[in-house]
């Protein structure tokens, strides 16, 4: 179980990676924490022939709090923005995510873009990043661009990404006044990758969503209005629509079971939060 | 001698002298140890299939690699050594890598020799291996069907072995019963999955013909025999050792051994000693798991609960082939098939068949879970049927105190107990009526909560000959008894007077150094650390036998009992030197605080030391009858442990422990998640030599008995792809999951052994899984008829019985579908895009090499090799996961301009891949519509590291396809109606309506 | 640009326990790789190398980490510590001894990676409450002990350590 050779290049700044992921091409992969890379490379199911280490560029190692938004670099690492002093004020929804990221172990080399990247539809922090309608900014050589995060997510850890082109950062909507917020998942075990995890905003004026991951191939989410008085039936619809599947872990039955359960507590949950 | 020493360090829990340095990094564990410059690293080349025929193995290009010395492929490996001995009597061979088949994933096929590990993987995956796929069996029943793929040809079919046994009148008293109370079970397959994985360093010296292995293997050393056997050499050229530490084991590391045999030869064909340390894939695919068991069991019950006769039906699944000592978990539980219970008639019919499974070997609680989770839920079943309290039932049939030692119905000699007072105690002192009362609560507020009962007998020290209760009477009587469970231990004293145990237990982390110097120390009056002990092993230098090693709960009975008897012997040897010394009568000394004395007289005494030494020193001066060895060697093997008798009776085990396990376990209402709320379990394993160390034993049997229970199974595939292959897949409970149980104790010494302890190290791998259904059980259905529990009881499986009939959509939803099938898994899906081209261009489009080789993702070259056939060179992957692979291409069913089937195969690195789509064209306004409905499987590497994110995968991957298909077609289109077209496409590929 | 390529080994530079050590490696190479087997290190042990058994656990800049899921390159500059930087001289640390007290271990296989990851949970944190010892032992696989007598001895020496100098 060791990886296949490659080529590292650990770039000093983003024109050193830029270069190196363009003459890579498609067999070139950027690697910043290397929690999800790195058991891929072990395992051989990835085999790039250039990595591009980009944590040493300083300019990715920041977390930016605008007014509205805030920015995170490609490598900030998931600890990091743990322990940033705001967040459970300027991101409710990703400070009560974070701890289910794995285990502290990994989240101490884990970053939020490499989650990003590695689009798993069962990770927390893509969902997150749907839920609050974020965004992801995306360079190549010639070439920055900013996507949506729903458009981002192209299916399971399938991306809009281009060969050539890196993560520079993604930007979360920070918390608006009297909205709620709530996130709550179910795993086989603490740490585990969600069978289900569900992000719910409640907004000021009664409208709320509800976005769910672990079941289709990216985090969907549902828009609901004010009245709720078929939320239920909503709940379930949503929950069939999501195209859920068996595999190990779960049944599709049982991932229906917790959109519709779990997705209704957690939609409880951040009602009351709105102020 | 007068018996006045002070006993004492045995039965207080003294520290662990293993653990300074296991704290510190300086344990030496098989990775650790120094090698021989120029050894060499070893990786294998494994089975992708779970059955499938090998029809070449190309190593060309592997032997070309950068640092390889050798490529050895099976026949390379058969020319050098004989079938690895089966313990049936069938025809079969079992070799330690496939010759001509292979019948499980993670097979050895090939392997490398190389100066590193990174370079030995690089050129293993140089190796092209060709296979003919041919149908899979996992099942243990559907195995036994008549028309079932056969594993072995030349076996004729998959049942290997059956044997039906008969002991009392089971079926009269089943007649004469009023009723007869049978259920269904099915025992899943789980490992114990030590941290640390297998390891062997090997090398061979062609002057002698010798192989020298050290392994980080646990024993049963009859393997020693097994294995110098295949290599064709007498047991003196085979040098097995040991190291001095190991990172856990529970039975597992038993099964290194087809690894000795490959190591030794790779050593010998590369010239060089050589080095392979298991990777955690190879582990999980490859290494051993516990058997999985499908039982019908059935009770002869009185109106009052009590059990008159058993009938046994057992179909045990050893996997791809059977390696000793297996059938070695079916017959392990043979003496005690009644449990903790008093019945007099029982009938067994056993069956071991083979599957394409991972072959199984030894595993903590070997066989006993299985059995235990039968007979325990039968129990309640029982109670549930006759409407009587489980308790009482359990009670009723308890074997009672003044029966022992008791002889059961199938030959086992119980050793010592008192079930009922045990019992008594526990539902005291463990609490149960409180749990009661708390279950009451949380039902009465409409909780899902439940309490189950399980009660054991833990065998230990296993009977050698126990095994071949699988022979016939005729064929035990030809081949000979065998029979005993030899312990060694040696006590020396160096010419310091320093005193050195050395035995051939090889722990794995239980702590037998430490325990045996408490042992040791008392008996000499000396303070523990003065006391060293070996326990690794060297089969050129140490003292051993058959059944040394670190099996069976042997070490605190057998180990530490014939260290007992050495020490013993050395103390009367010590006594009449010093008494000589001392004058005065041997029977008058005493051995307290380092010194040698006489007993009523501290001034006249000489130091341990100086008497100890007296031998070496100056050996004339011994009194008479005292010869000058200060060392003593013990083999002991207890009388009881008789072979088979020809009735099929056996004493399977020495001694009989017993457990008895309560708890109470909630499910939660909005998850269906199920929760440990209070586990109580009391244990009876005879004197308890160290305290701290015997309820480390119960927590950790207990943790792996809750990771069994609630979270890991072996899971394969209809088409043996294994899905488990990873530690995310096959999930081991952590800190979150294990709650710290209430242990409890009743002592009962054991009248066979030295100590008067018997083994404690399995009991809760038994006891826990059913105590844990039958609580599960009472949740779910209080009264009346409990459904079937399948271990590993996951949310998932409860959530249907507690949450009922699902809510139907409003309106049917188009799904992709997967599902298990012989082939693979299959994966079903549709969709249709429109594109502004005519039907007749798309047609030509499909049939052109040059349009495929453009719309077929990753394609390297698309080359038309008939008039409809296409070969292609593809990589294909998702996100990173990218491997590069051959694919042949069919066009059938052609209905030209309207539609045609393509099929694919694709072979690479990462696995197999096969589909199969539909496509049609039709005309639209726009242009035309594609429509497609595909099918396809994927198997091999991918499947058993990825199998969460593989159907997703696939799915990205056709999309690909289609989406090309379209971009293709639509090249001429304007940009807003190639934007229209795509997000078209986009949202069918991703079955999109939010 | 700096690239290492991959037919040949690169110096790598960090501390290890304190001391400045060079090694040697290709860009592939594990750090587990590189400690143990280039460096000698075997204190830190490899038990899954895809980062879920937690065996590999050192400390990197003071954080637990896995070394199965770092590329040894990636260790440059950092100070890395391991189980072998836990003693203090000959003797135990309150940690270790607290460890042996309550029997928190029996392989000692994954013991080392517990070690680094609770020492470092202390570090900042010497009163940790039990949920936080509990959240960062879960990061942590132990066949042997239930895990009951771990976190005991985690309690246990959390109460001495902050009753003195972490090394005392």
């Amino acid at each position: 179980m060791k990886p296949a050779p490659f080529d590292l290049v650990a770039a000093n700044d983003m024109s050193e990676a830029l270069e190196a992921l363009h003459q890579g091409g498609t067999e070139a992969r950027v690697i910043a924490g290397g929690q999800s890379l790195v058991p891929m490379l072990n395992m051989r199911l990835a085999s790039p022939t250039t990595l591009v280490d980009i944590t040493r560029i300083p300019e990715l190692s920041r977390i930016e709090a605008n007014t509205d938004r805030i920015n995170i670099g490609a490598a900030v690492r998931q600890s990091t923005l743990e322990r940033w002093p705001d967040l459970a004020d300027r991101l409710p929804l990703v400070h009560a995510a974070l701890p289910w990221v794995a285990h502290t172990q990994l989240r101490n080399r884990g970053t939020i873009c490499g989650s990003v990247a590695h689009a798993d539809p069962s990770a927390e922090l893509p969902l997150c990043l749907i839920a609050l309608g974020g965004t992801v900014t995306l360079r190549r050589r010639r070439k920055t661009r900013e996507v949506a995060a729903r458009d981002f997510f192209q299916g399971m850890m399938s991306t809009d990404l281009a060969p050539g082109e890196m993560i520079v950062s993604v930007s979360f909507p920070a918390r608006k006044s009297s909205t709620g917020y709530a996130f709550r998942e179910v795993a086989r075990r603490h740490g585990d990758f969600a069978i289900v995890a569900c992000a719910a905003t409640a907004r000021p004026d009664g409208t709320a969503t509800l976005t769910v991951g672990g079941v289709a191939d990216t985090p969907r989410t549902l828009e609901l209005p004010a009245d709720r008085a078929d939320l239920d039936d909503r709940l379930n619809e949503f929950a069939w629509h999501l195209q859920a599947r068996d595999d190990l872990h779960a049944t599709a039955r049982y991932r229906r079971d917790l959109v519709r359960k779990l997705g209704r507590e957690t939609l409880k949950e951040a009602l009351p939060c709105r102020d | 001698m007068k018996d006045t020493v002070s006993e004492k360090l045995l039965g207080q829990s003294a520290l662990r002298v293993e653990d300074p340095a296991l704290l510190s990094g300086r344990g030496r564990y098989i990775d650790d140890l120094p090698v021989a410059a120029g050894t060499l690293a070893l990786a294998f080349v494994r089975s992708p299939h779970g059955h499938a025929a090998i029809r070449s193995v190309d190593t060309a290009e592997a032997a070309q690699a950068t640092g390889v010395v050798a490529v050895i492929t099976g026949e390379d490996v058969a020319a050098r050594t004989r079938s690895m001995t089966v313990g049936v009597k069938a025809d079969v061979e079992c070799w330690p890598m496939a010759v001509d088949r292979v019948r499980y994933v993670g097979e050895p096929v090939a392997m490398i020799v190389a100066t590193d590990r990174y370079l030995a993987e690089d050129a293993a995956d140089l190796v092209v291996v060709d296979y003919a796929m041919l149908d899979a069996v996992v099942e243990p029943v559907a195995a036994l069907a008549a028309d079932a793929p056969v594993l072995h040809t030349s076996l004729g079919s998959n049942l290997i072995n059956e044997r039906r046994f008969r002991y009392g009148d089971p079926e009269a008293e089943f007649d004469a019963a009023p009723h007869r109370i049978g259920i269904d079970v099915t025992y899943p397959r789980s490992a114990c999955t030590p941290i640390e994985t297998y390891g062997v360093i090997a090398s061979y010296e062609p002057g002698e013909d010798a192989y020298d292995v050290t392994s980080n293997f646990q024993g049963p050393f009859s393997i020693h025999a097994v294995v110098a056997r295949s290599l064709n050499v007498p047991g003196n050229r085979l040098r097995l050792r040991t190291p001095p530490d190991s990172g856990g084991s529970f039975g597992i590391k038993q099964g290194v051994f087809p690894y000795m045999i490959l190591a030794a030869i790779a050593a010998r064909i590369a010239g060089a000693p050589v080095k392979w340390i298991e990777d955690r894939l190879e582990h999980l695919s490859a290494s051993v798991s516990a058997t999985n068991r499908q039982t019908r069991i059935e009770a002869a019950v009185t109106a009052d609960g009590r059990i008159t006769a058993l009938d046994w039906d057992q179909i045990e699944d050893c996997g791809a082939h059977l390696r000793a000592p297996e059938p070695a978990t079916l017959y392990r539980m043979h003496g005690n098939m009644t449990g903790a219970y008093d019945i007099p008639n029982m009938a067994i019919r056993n069956r071991v068949v083979l599957t394409n499974k991972t072959p199984t070997g030894l595993n903590r609680g070997f066989g006993g879970p299985q059995i235990y989770f039968a007979l325990e839920r039968l129990m309640d079943t029982i109670a549930r049927h006759l409407g009587l309290d489980r308790l009482e039932v359990i009670r009723r049939n308890l074997i009672p105190a003044e029966a022992f030692p008791y002889r059961t119905a199938s030959g086992a000699l119980y050793d010592s107990g008192d079930y009922v007072a045990a019992l008594d105690r526990a539902v005291e002192e463990g609490g149960l009526a409180e749990l009661y009362a708390r279950r009451d609560k949380a039902r009465a507020a409409g909780r899902r909560y439940g309490i189950g009962f399980a009660c054991v007998v833990e065998p230990s020290v296993s009977n050698m000959g126990y095994i071949t209760t699988v022979l016939t009477p005729e064929e035990r009587a030809k081949a000979g008894p065998k029979n005993g469970a030899q312990a060694t231990s040696t006590i020396s004293i160096d010419p310091l007077g320093s005193v050195t145990v050395k035995v051939a237990s090889v722990p794995q982390g239980q702590g037998h150094r430490t325990v045996l110097a408490q042992v040791v120390a008392d008996k000499f009056g000396l303070p523990i650390d003065t006391v060293r002990v070996l326990a690794d092993v060297d089969t050129m230098r140490d003292a051993w036998s058959i059944a040394s090693g670190n099996y069976a709960s042997r070490f605190a009975p057998a180990v530490a009992g014939a260290t007992e008897i050495a020490a013993a012997r050395l103390r009367d040897k010590l006594a009449k030197v010093a008494a000589s010394q001392l004058n005065i009568a041997p029977d008058d000394v005493i051995f307290e605080a380092g010194r040698i004395g006489a007993a009523g007289n501290s001034d006249n005494s000489l130091s341990f030391a100086r008497a100890a030494a007296t031998a070496h020193w100056s050996p004339g001066t011994l009194p008479e009858g005292v010869d000058q060895t200060m060392r003593e060697t013990v083999y002991w093997t207890p009388p009881e442990l008789e072979a088979p008798t020809a009735e099929d009776g056996v004493n399977s085990s020495l001694c009989h422990g017993f457990i008895f396990d309560f708890c109470g376990i909630e499910i939660d209402p909005e998850t269906a998640e199920p929760r440990i709320d209070r586990y109580v379990t009391m244990h009876d394993c005879g004197r308890i030599l160290h305290p701290a160390m015997v309820d480390g034993q119960v927590r950790g049997g207990f943790a792996q008995a809750v990771g069994a229970a609630f979270l890991e199974e072996y899971a394969y595939g209809p088409d043996g792809s294994f899905r488990s292959g990873t530690l995310a897949d096959y999930l081991l409970p952590t800190v979150m999951e294990v709650p710290d149980p209430v242990i409890l104790h009743h002592e009962t010494l054991s009248p066979f052994t030295p100590l008067g302890a018997k083994g404690v190290g399995e009991g809760n791998c038994m006891s826990t899984p059913v105590c844990i259904a039958n609580a599960v059980a009472d949740a779910l259905a209080p009264e009346g008829d409990a459904p079937e529990i399948v271990l590993p009881v996951t949310a998932a499986k409860l959530a249907p019985l507690i949450f009922g009939d699902e809510p139907a959509p409003q309106e049917p939803v188009s799904e992709t579908k997967t599902e298990d099938t012989a082939g693979g898994r299959k994966l079903t899906g549709e969709g249709r895009a429109v594109v502004q081209a005519s039907r007749e261009d798309v047609w030509r489009m499909l049939l052109d090499p040059a349009t495929l080789d453009a719309i077929i993702p990753g394609s390297h070259g698309v080359r038309k090799v008939g008039e409809t056939r296409f070969e292609a060179d593809v990589t294909l992957g998702v996100g990173p996961v990218r491997g590069r692979y051959k694919a042949d291409i069919d066009l059938s069913d052609l209905d030209p301009p309207n539609a045609v089937t393509l099929s694919g195969q694709a072979v690479g690195a990462l696995g197999t891949g096969g589909g199969q789509g539909r496509i049609t064209l039709t005309d639209t306004e726009d242009g035309t519509e594609i429509a497609y409905r595909y099918e396809a499987q994927i198997g091999g590497k991918v499947a058993s590291v990825g199998g969460r994110l593989l159907d997703g995968a696939a799915k990205v991957v056709i999309g690909e396809f289609f989406r090309a298909l379209a971009r293709h077609c639509g090249g001429g289109a304007s940009s807003g109606a190639l934007a229209r077209l795509r997000s078209l496409v986009d949202r069918v590929i991703k079955g999109g309506r939010s | 640009m700096p690239r290492l390529t991959k037919d040949e080994t690169h110096p790598v530079r960090f501390t290890l326990n304190g001391r400045p050590v060079s090694v040697r490696a290709y860009p592939r190479a594990l750090l587990t790789d590189a400690l143990r087997h280039e460096i000698g290190a075997t204190g830190t042990h490899v038990g899954c190398e895809h980062g879920v058994c937690g065996a590999c656990t050192v400390q990197v800049d003071g954080e637990p980490a896995r070394a199965c899921l770092m590329l040894a390159r990636q260790a440059e500059g950092c100070e890395i510590r391991t189980v072998e930087g836990l003693n203090n001289k000959d003797a135990l640390s309150p940690l270790q001894e607290a460890f042996r007290e309550h029997f928190a271990l029996q392989c000692g296989f994954c013991t080392a990676g517990i070690l680094m990851s609770l020492d470092a949970l202390f570090s900042p944190q010497p009163d940790a409450e039990e949920d936080a010892i509990r959240e960062a032992l879960s990061g942590h696989l132990c066949r042997c002990t239930g895990y009951a007598p771990i976190v005991q001895a985690a309690l246990a020496a959390r109460n001495r350590i902050k009753g003195g100098p972490i090394d005392a």
